[in-house]
């Protein structure tokens, strides 16, 4: 349970914006153990889609430093030929929106058929066909026979996602990143596939890597929980731990701010002020700190660091320390805006 | 598909009558008739009064188009005055020229367009996309004769590399090798050049094709399957910028009646366009009626089967 | 007399086909929907996609054409089978868009986009129009001094209050919010929902609030509408549908909703389970020969459910 699947040491991932890089993922330092979700929680602009996408090594046009380990191999900077050996085979991905994730022109099933063939290039036709319709039932899609044949525009968004999902665990990948993988679905339909996510998980013992800006599906899915700000992550901690203990003003936040069964038309917790853009992301000090303006300057540290404030439960900077929320009155009369 | 098809082909018959309407009511408000080229002008007017009885020219503009539309349905045209030949023979005689010369053209368009259009596109921003881009440029700036022109003046009569005049050279047997060869010869400069100008479009649409499905989130999915950039842009990013294109070649055959109009007249090639021209110069009116029919019919014809082969190329489109 | 009542509202769409593109048959996107709002009162319309809510909004504000059935507004008709009386529901009724991307002209300013509908409606001198556009930004909690600016150049929460500034420039009484939060942020979500409270108590609004997400109907709501395939399933008091739902596909969809309680994981997968083996049992039970729902009947006072016959 506790084995590390991958280890991801100050990564650094930039994009160039006019004569400069801008770091979207920032000195993020993290593992992801076998047979655990470890849900990737923030807003846009977090940095938490950026990650996953420099895992799988997808950004074509960005600067990354640091280093992930997987299978005693740093993959951040492998040459495309070996890392195209771990694609698809051993590090599987699912894509938030399955429309536009799959080829409108190809067939499902031979989208699926090229992961295999891609992998196993030997198998004979007929082989990886039968592997294609057992894919198809394992991820619950009726009729896996005609089926095959359809074009992702024939099929609704919950069975598209099947479909994606099948590509991402054709090979019985070790590691699969989902990205935000409900985000475009119905609810009862979300249900069915974090449900399908978490029944591959437990056949397979593969690590899952969920990429979230909903807290409701992490708390329903995740073992353990990464809260990402401004390009940094600002508290790790199992799912228990957080939801019930959570410390940095940022998590407690956002789940002040969800809308909870207890509190019906009451008014839900803002937080001040916006995310601030790449270009203009404060890169000295506390990154939150704009945003909670009533705590003393002093509570933050110069350069913060994560802090491990029980086993396994870390938090960036000192200002969680002694950190409240101003009182609400003060707060809801004057929206922080602009 | 069949249906798409259908349906296309039933929206395509009033189109062509809409069009010879149109076309014969352009040439009755041509001055003159039949007969005023046809007939010594010293002759009485009440014979020719009666003349124009007899051939149906007093009746009303629908009663002449009907009977002008029968005889044009069974390939009667009437007669070229200048040729003294009836209109359809004239025409039988150029339009393999003019189709020769087309084929080719279309042919070395996509010969150029499509290499062009998948560097521009792959390697955009990069000094051999700049230098397409700016080709294309040039190709839509530059008037079509105009760059005939430079063509013919220079390897034609500079050079001397190729003939600057007819379909093929004087003398020799028809069915021979040698003739072919030399028709061969005849059409590779006006083909060329008229293809040089025409391919912009499609380099500049495949090129956009390309940079747009490059974009696209199933090429993502692709790069995560673990395929290679070659097999991402073979089996993905081609096929998927190239249907497109494919289904823009009914509409090039419009692009080309305007070229060869053009180019035929520059190169003196003896097809259909030259002698368009060579007919409204004149006031032949009963071979520009029948050629631009024919053009138009042809231009309805491209997009019906760009549309057939969009609709069978794009599974989307099939299905509705 | 409730603000808004809406009978038997349908609106049907002719899907067409065959070589000579005749009507095949029609798609009953709404498919008899009543609904009353009390003055001053939220009503969530829920629904998965394809139920028809984001037609009823629009339909009610006349963005799709009605095929049959009334709505009144202050107890006039709005549009009665085509006809239309109550010629100033244009102003008293406004609506706001579930994406503040595309909702919003890019190439006007906000100036231009806030005083669109005072343009239309009212006379107002330059400088008039500016003041009030500055008001109306100001309740909205944006400062004055972007009235020259354009939509890319704020957050999505900033754009959805250009929306809302619009949409309440010229005081209307009735808002149909499509999904207004949906497409932000969980942050900017709560501010864009407190803010909507709070202008719905100082301008006495009266909301008819569509979303797919039953946490944020939950929060906002007072009564509910559930619908399905274009019919309701059930409706009643928010209380009446979280606490005591009747009908098997609201338990469903309920029982969907993620849990904040990391614990009750087990227990809930088990109680899923047997929602969904009721709901596949049961369903030709609560679902005609059609799969549509059957007419709604009385549960109590406020409470009416789709359920079948044989039970009532």
């Amino acid at each position: 349970m506790n084995e590390e699947l991958v280890r991801i040491e100050h990564l650094t991932t930039s994009f160039r914006i006019g004569d400069d890089y801008y770091a979207a993922v920032d000195d993020v330092s993290l593992t992801v153990r076998k047979n655990e979700i470890l849900a990737i929680v923030g807003e846009s602009g977090s940095g938490k889609s950026a990650l996953a996408f420099s895992i799988m090594g997808l950004h074509t046009r960005a600067r990354i430093e640091g280093s992930i380990f997987y299978g005693g191999q740093d993959i951040a900077h492998l040459p495309p030929s070996k890392l195209n050996r771990l694609r698809g085979n051993e590090l599987g991905m699912i894509f938030q929106d399955p429309l536009s994730a799959l080829n409108p022109l190809m067939v499902v099933g031979s989208q699926i058929d090229e992961v295999i063939l891609l992998h196993h290039p030997k198998r004979s036709a007929k082989e990886r066909k039968r592997s294609v319709i057992d894919l198809l039932e394992k991820v619950g899609i009726p009729r896996p026979e005609h089926t095959y044949g359809l074009f992702p525009h024939e099929l609704s968004g919950g069975m598209r996602q099947r479909i994606v999902i099948a590509i991402a665990i054709a090979n019985e990948p070790k590691l699969l990143i989902a990205d935000e993988p409900t985000t475009a679905l119905d609810v009862t339909i979300q249900l069915q596939i974090l449900e399908l996510i978490k029944r591959l998980k437990e056949d397979s013992g593969a690590g899952v890597v969920l990429i979230t800006h909903d807290l409701g599906v992490v708390a329903e899915m995740a073992d353990r929980v990464a809260v990402m700000y401004a390009g940094q992550i600002v508290e790790i901690a199992d799912i228990y731990t957080l939801l019930s203990d959570a410390r940095h003003p940022y998590t407690r936040s956002l789940l002040q701010s969800i809308p909870s069964a207890g509190a019906a038309k009451s008014k839900l917790h803002v937080i001040q002020g916006i995310v601030p853009s790449l270009q203009h992301l404060p890169r000295q000090g506390c990154r939150f700190r704009g945003r909670i303006p009533w705590i003393d300057e002093a509570a933050h540290e110069e350069q913060p660091t994560m802090h491990e404030i029980a086993p396994g439960h870390f938090v960036r900077c000192t200002c969680h320390k002694n950190f409240r929320f101003p009182n609400r009155k003060e707060e809801g009369a004057r929206l922080a805006i602009t | 598909m069949w249906k798409t098809t259908a349906r296309r082909m039933t929206i395509m018959v009033p189109q062509i009558v809409l069009l010879s309407i149109l076309v014969f009511l352009l040439a009755k408000a041509m001055p003159g008739d039949a007969l005023t080229g046809l007939l010594d002008p010293s002759i009485d007017p009440a014979a020719l009064d009666e003349q124009r009885e007899r051939l149906g020219l007093n009746n009303p503009w629908y009663v002449q188009y009907w009977d002008w539309a029968v005889k044009a349905l069974h390939g009667d045209f009437g007669q070229s005055f200048r040729f003294k030949m009836p209109v359809s023979d004239l025409i039988g005689q150029r339009m393999t020229n003019t189709v020769w010369l087309s084929l080719l053209t279309l042919a070395l368009t996509y010969l150029i367009a499509i290499p062009l259009g998948i560097i521009s596109g792959r390697y955009h921003d990069t000094w051999a996309d700049r230098a397409i881009t700016g080709y294309t440029y040039l190709g839509f700036a530059a008037p079509l004769f105009i760059f005939a022109l430079i063509l013919l003046w220079v390897f034609g009569f500079h050079l001397g590399w190729f003939p600057t005049e007819g379909s093929v050279a004087p003398g020799t047997a028809s069915g021979s090798l040698a003739y072919v060869m030399s028709k061969i010869y005849h059409i590779l400069l006006p083909a060329l050049s008229m293809a040089l100008i025409t391919t912009v479009t499609t380099v500049q649409y495949l090129r956009s094709e390309i940079i747009d499905t490059k974009q696209k989130d199933f090429i993502i999915t692709a790069r995560a399957k673990g395929a290679s950039e070659s097999r991402v842009y073979n089996r993905h990013i081609l096929r998927n910028s190239l249907l497109p294109i494919a289904a823009f070649f009914g509409y090039e055959i419009t692009g080309l009646i305007g070229g060869t109009v053009f180019i035929e007249s520059i190169f003196s090639y003896p097809g259909m366009g030259q002698l368009f021209l060579s007919s409204i110069s004149l006031r032949d009116f009963s071979v520009v009626t029948a050629l631009v029919l024919l053009y138009g019919a042809a231009s309805i014809l491209g997009a019906l089967l760009s549309d057939t082969i969009l609709s069978f190329v794009d599974p989307r489109i099939r299905i509705k | 007399m409730p603000l808004l009542e809406v009978q038997d509202l349908k609106v049907h769409f002719p899907v067409r086909g065959g070589i000579f593109n005749r009507k095949l048959r029609s798609i009953k996107a709404v498919d008899g929907i009543r609904l009353a709002i009390e003055q001053g009162r939220t009503y969530g319309l829920v629904g998965e996609s394809g139920s028809g809510k984001t037609t009823t909004g629009r339909a009610i504000i006349g963005l799709h054409p009605i095929t049959s059935g009334t709505v009144l507004f202050e107890g006039q008709p709005i549009f009665g089978d085509g006809l239309r009386g109550h010629a100033g529901f244009r102003k008293d009724i406004q609506m706001i868009f579930q994406d503040p991307y595309s909702s919003l002209n890019p190439k006007k300013r906000v100036l231009d986009i806030v005083a669109e509908p005072l343009r239309n409606f009212e006379k107002l001198s330059a400088r008039e129009e500016k003041r009030r556009v500055e008001q109306l930004l100001e309740q909205v909690g944006l400062s004055p001094e972007t009235i020259h600016k354009y939509p890319h150049q704020f957050s999505g929460g900033q754009r959805q209050r250009i929306g809302i500034a619009r949409a309440i420039a010229l005081k209307p009484k009735l808002i149909i919010a499509d999904e207004p939060v949906s497409a932000l942020d969980v942050s900017v979500q709560a501010q864009v929902l407190n803010f909507l409270q709070e202008i719905q108590e100082r301008l006495q609004l009266t909301y008819l609030f569509i979303s797919h997400d039953l946490g944020i109907i939950r929060h906002m709501c007072d009564h509910i509408g559930i619908m399905y395939k274009g019919r309701y399933v059930e409706q009643g008091t928010t209380a009446d549908i979280f606490e005591n739902p009747q009908h098997i596909y609201t338990k469903r969809l309920i029982t969907a909703i993620p849990d904040m309680d990391p614990s009750k994981r087990e227990r809930l997968r088990q109680f899923r389970l047997a929602v969904k083996t009721e709901y596949e049992q049961a369903y030709d039970r609560y679902f005609d020969a059609d799969g549509l729902a059957y007419p709604l009947r009385p549960v109590s006072a406020t409470h009416l459910a789709a359920l079948p016959e044989e039970r009532g």
